[in-house]
């Protein structure tokens, strides 16, 4: 701005200026009051929550806080023979306070996660120990059972010590921390997550193939129909899109279950014996028939609102200038429907990869994706912190695969129907 | 999509395999709810065809499974149909209230972070719903709304908030701002300006914003698994359980009154765009 501008002033004397900056504050801070209850509402219902989630997972505060005299006399030992015998009296200190307040079955419970063996120990100790005599704690301690002689289990004690612990992220990876303090993969027969995220990647990627495959022919005919074909057409795409999921669940269910109408059509035909009805539900072919049914409109509406901007003019072009119908495709009107194609296989594959509903209805035991798994910590085996490690896992990823896609493609090309 | 008759017969076979193969894609897509209606009149237990509805023989189909849903004893419907309702309606209400509101915001062009916010704002659609569901479950627990009504209304809102936004905000992409600072050098107030021209303006995508977090409501599982007790029970989870434990015929009718009752979401929806699109194409 030049001194020039600098001198004009509005009627009641201030530097123009200074007032438009005033009124450009003003409507910045009536747009963002506008925005800020929901903002408001949404970080604290939702936002902060999933922080709350970080913290759970990585929280290992309750045993630190159950064995506080015990890890204070640990600092000291160097973990490699035997703890002396302030530690062992700590410990006795320790535990004996947690039965006066009944809380020991959760020491039990934590210190088994760590290592196998110290629910009956722990147990076996909690009987003996009202017999105990002052002094000595040691060896009264020890001749409860040879376990406590062994330095392995006091070394387990020790691990547990931060009241932080990435243990749960390890554990979903089917790995964790070893003796010696190194991090190794938990024997081959037990690596039950890396198959579960294999799979529900596998899952994901081959059902968004699928959707895209099946998508773009109907998308392009859709698009390119006169008005009154392809809106009738358009409503079997539209109504399932409506439809509940349960419903389209459940008529999967029936359709493809061993008496069901895709099995009665095959022996029909003669495609297979009456008496050799494929397993077509509880595995993985269910999840896979299913979820791209259900997923198919996501890929179709984004494609199709992609290809409807697309002039017909430009084949012809193509064409006119000597290229075959193929070539006049490949070259001028697939490379438009990029954008289309962006969002189609980012919604699909964002919507597969968290799954839920459907391969636990039909997915049975090897078509259950890395969501059941979550689900199943959360209800059954009550380990909220394992669910919300392995939860945050999955979201990193969805993230990770958004903010790709936005830096290739651009979120705001993202259209509802 | 008639061939002109000059084309080349490999085109032509080229042409009629793609019609074939988007016939295939339209049944696969279309079919399996077809399936539903028919077998939700029959007079069995059985999921299948029985051979009496093989040969449309009247005395093999039969009313009583929707009988079984509206009658039936210890019937869960009822009080399930009851509370879907009641947190469908309240959670679209509140959030088309709080989406619209910060969709007027965000689009006007003084916003600050608009990037970062709408983001935060839309993120409930794109995080995996069972992470939505763990991480509401931990808030409605502290707050000591789990198993309650409020508490799923307030989840739903979170869950349907994200798809108001986005259509009213790409309503008011097209909403041309002179005629709201014509309404205020007239001496209309902002609030009179908003309810006589912006509102019925932009109506078209309120509703039908509404109408995807009525559905959302009405559909959602994975969230009110987690915090529905038995009393808050819902259709999708009545729906859920029976799909685990027995697959019985009422579902079935159940699940035709659910397509019925899309069927009329999506009438509603179509003709709002189309109106929607009418107005904008006189407004350009």
């Amino acid at each position: 701005m030049s001194s020039e501008s600098k001198q004009i002033l509005t009627t009641d004397g201030i530097p123009l200026e200074v007032s438009l900056k005033k009124a450009e504050r003003k409507n910045k801070i009536k747009a963002f009051l506008l925005v800020a209850p929901l903002l408001l509402f949404l970080l604290i219902t939702y936002i902060f929550p999933i922080g709350d989630m970080l913290m759970r997972s990585v929280d290992d505060k309750m045993v630190t806080q159950m064995l506080p005299k015990t890890f204070e006399s640990m600092e000291t030992w160097d973990g490699k023979e035997l703890p002396p015998e302030e530690v062992f009296e700590a410990f006795y200190l320790d535990y004996k306070k947690l039965i006066e307040e009944k809380t020991f079955g959760k020491l039990s419970t934590q210190l088994n996660y760590t290592k196998n063996g110290f629910k009956s120990i722990l147990k076996k100790l909690q009987r003996k120990m009202k017999k105990f005599e002052e002094g000595n704690y040691k060896e009264q301690i020890m001749a409860v059972h040879p376990r406590w002689e062994n330095v392995e289990y006091w070394r387990a004690i020790k691990r547990r010590a931060p009241a932080y612990t990435s243990s749960k992220y390890l554990k979903g990876m089917d790995m964790y921390v070893n003796e010696e303090g190194k991090i190794v993969n938990v024997a081959e027969d037990r690596r039950v997550h890396r198959i579960l995220w294999i799979r529900t990647l596998e899952v994901a990627f081959f059902v968004t193939l699928l959707c895209f495959l099946m998508a773009y022919p109907i998308a392009h005919l859709l698009a390119t129909l006169p008005m009154k074909y392809s809106n009738l057409l358009m409503i079997c795409v539209l109504l399932p899109f409506w439809t509940s999921l349960l419903v389209r669940t459940a008529s999967w269910m029936i359709l493809l279950q061993q008496q069901g109408i895709v099995n009665d059509f095959f022996v029909m035909t003669g495609l297979v014996a009456d008496d050799a009805r494929p397993e077509m539900m509880y595995n993985k072919t269910g999840t896979y028939v299913a979820m791209t049914q259900i997923l198919l409109p996501f890929m179709v509406l984004p494609l199709y609102s992609v290809m409807k901007t697309i002039s017909p003019s430009l084949m012809r072009a193509g064409k006119s200038l000597g290229g075959t119908p193929f070539i006049a495709f490949w070259k001028v009107y697939f490379p438009l429907t990029i954008p289309g194609i962006g969002a189609g296989c980012l919604l699909v594959f964002i919507l597969a990869i968290g799954y839920y509903i459907t391969p636990a209805l039909v997915g049975g035991a090897s078509g259950t994706l890395i969501s059941n798994q979550i689900a199943f910590h959360m209800k059954s085996t009550l380990d909220w912190s394992f669910a919300s490690a392995m939860g945050l896992m999955l979201l990193t990823g969805v993230l990770a695969i958004y903010w790709i896609y936005n830096k290739l493609v651009g979120v705001d090309n993202i259209k509802l129907g | 999509m008639a061939l002109p008759k000059y084309t080349e017969t490999r085109y032509r076979v080229w042409h009629y395999f793609y019609i074939t193969i988007c016939t295939c894609v339209f049944f696969f897509l279309i079919a399996p709810l077809f399936v539903i209606f028919p077998l939700s009149f029959n007079a069995e237990e059985f999921l299948s065809f029985s051979e009496g509805m093989k040969n449309l023989d009247p005395d093999a189909f039969s009313l009583r499974w929707y009988k079984d849903m509206i009658y039936g004893t210890k019937n869960p419907w009822g009080l399930a149909a009851k509370n879907s309702f009641i947190i469908a309606i309240f959670a679209t209400l509140g959030s088309v209230l709080l989406g619209t509101v910060a969709a007027l915001g965000l689009s006007s062009r003084h916003m600050p972070f608009k990037g970062l916010i709408m983001a935060t704002l839309i993120s409930p659609m794109i995080v995996p719903l069972i992470i939505s569901g763990v991480a509401i479950f931990f808030f409605m627990a502290k707050a000591g709304l789990a198993a309650t009504h409020t508490g799923i209304v307030l989840a739903h809102i979170i869950l349907g908030t994200p798809f108001v936004v986005i259509t009213v905000t790409a309503t008011l992409s097209g909403f041309d701002h002179s005629v709201t600072r014509a309404a205020s050098s007239l001496g209309s107030d902002p609030v009179n300006t908003f309810m006589k021209i912006t509102l019925p303006l932009i109506l078209p995508g309120v509703i039908s914003g509404g109408l995807f977090a009525f559905v959302t409501s009405f559909d959602e599982v994975v969230v009110v698994l987690f915090l529905a007790g038995l009393e808050n029970t819902t259709i999708p989870i009545q729906m859920w359980t029976g799909l685990r434990e027995q697959l019985s015929p009422t579902i079935l009718a159940v699940a035709t009154c659910l397509i019925i009752l899309s069927t009329l979401i999506l009438v509603t929806a179509e003709l709002l765009r189309r109106r929607s699109e009418r107005l904008r194409g006189i407004n350009r």
